[in-house]
């Protein structure tokens, strides 16, 4: 078994028995996708929730709309089945408490909202997700169950 | 069309490195001041790294770090960031506070001060960077968190991730009494505040 490493801004798929990891998620969003029959799992570390913010060349693992149609194709491309893949997620938190609600300050919740409507037009059903609060998520993609397990500084790790 | 940050120049990275010294170097007077003891500070680090190499700059994405966060506004918009590791910050409070430090937790009195130390050395920071550059530097007010750092760091690359996968980190350390309390300054400016930053200094571009 192999411990794929997800960078910020990054993608990657991978096959049974192997796992994807991307640690220190604030509000950054840990976006999963799973065939379960064909144990195929891809995950990307989502930071900003559409490229229309972009102001250069695009890399599509860093923006919501482009990170999960990217996934789904290159699942797909190994034989993964849309009909089949679900979604899980976590992250999207609200690292420091603001007076003031900047735009960059609500990024978090903003990046949940943009998967969760990417999701919805790709008709991905979301089936567990561990969002927002204000806590650091560190995460790890089983590909062999499927099950996402989630990491915080102060909770037991937990499975979802 | 701005030059990208990962192909600086020599002479631009020394003025980097220099606003790094003369920013680092008022708070560490001002802290010295507070603690009432010497404080010395290393040769600052300028570096233009990727979002992976950031992570392992800190020592691991989901390192515990006491991070007390500042967004600068004005003429050279940018990010700031006062970060510890908890032992540092448990040294700092107790030789501040002169409490004993042996639990894990922070307590409220204790985030205020750390918060409190933060706002003063990022403050002086930055009001030296407006003196020397004769820019206008508006903090906000500052916030605190300890968590893992990449969570909390990511604030910092948020605007710059807009236009690439490079950040340019000017990093101080300062250290008290070896290297019991050891603290950065990761100063972050946004991609279009360079070329004021260089005008101002009277670097070419």
């Amino acid at each position: 078994m192999e411990i794929v490493k997800v960078g910020m801004a990054d993608l990657k798929i991978t096959s049974a028995p192997n796992r994807l990891r991307t640690t220190g998620l604030g509000s950054c969003v840990g976006i999963t996708l799973y065939d379960p029959q064909k144990h195929l799992a891809g995950m990307a570390h989502v930071m900003l929730p559409s490229s229309d913010l972009s102001r250069g060349p695009i890399n599509v693992a860093k923006f919501a709309d482009t990170a999960i149609p990217e996934l789904l194709r290159r699942l797909e491309g190994e034989g993964a089945s849309r009909t089949r893949i679900v979604a899980k997620m976590a992250g999207g938190a609200q690292m420091f408490a603001f007076s003031a609600q900047s735009d960059v300050m609500r990024i978090g919740p903003r990046n949940v909202e943009a998967c969760k409507a990417v999701l919805t037009q790709y008709k991905i059903p979301l089936v567990s997700e561990d969002t927002g609060g204000n806590v650091g998520r560190t995460v790890e993609i089983d590909s062999l169950t499927g099950i996402l397990y989630v990491r915080t500084i102060n909770q037991e790790e937990k499975g979802i | 069309m701005e030059r990208p940050i990962q192909f600086f120049e020599s002479a631009q990275l020394d003025v980097l490195r220099e606003i790094g010294n003369i920013g680092a170097g008022n708070a560490a007077t001002a802290l010295s001041k507070m603690l009432q003891s010497k404080i010395d500070m290393k040769v600052p680090n300028v570096k233009v790294l990727s979002f992976d190499e950031i992570e392992e700059y800190v020592g691991g994405g989901d390192r515990l770090m006491v991070t007390v966060f500042l967004r600068i506004e004005g003429d050279v918009p940018g990010n700031m960031f006062f970060l510890m590791d908890v032992n540092s910050a448990k040294n700092l409070i107790s030789y501040m506070l002169g409490a004993d430090e042996n639990q894990e937790d922070f307590d409220e009195l204790e985030m205020s001060a750390l918060q409190e130390i933060g706002n003063i050395l990022a403050g002086s920071y930055l009001s030296s960077l407006a003196d020397f550059t004769r820019l206008s530097l508006q903090p906000s007010v500052p916030a605190i968190s300890i968590d893992m750092a990449m969570a909390l760091l990511s604030y910092g690359l948020i605007e710059l991730g807009r236009s690439g996968d490079y950040a340019l980190v000017i990093d101080t350390t300062f250290i008290h009494g070896e290297e019991q309390v050891e603290g950065h300054f990761f100063l972050i400016p946004d991609p279009a505040s360079f070329t004021t930053l260089f005008n101002a200094l009277g670097v070419p571009l």
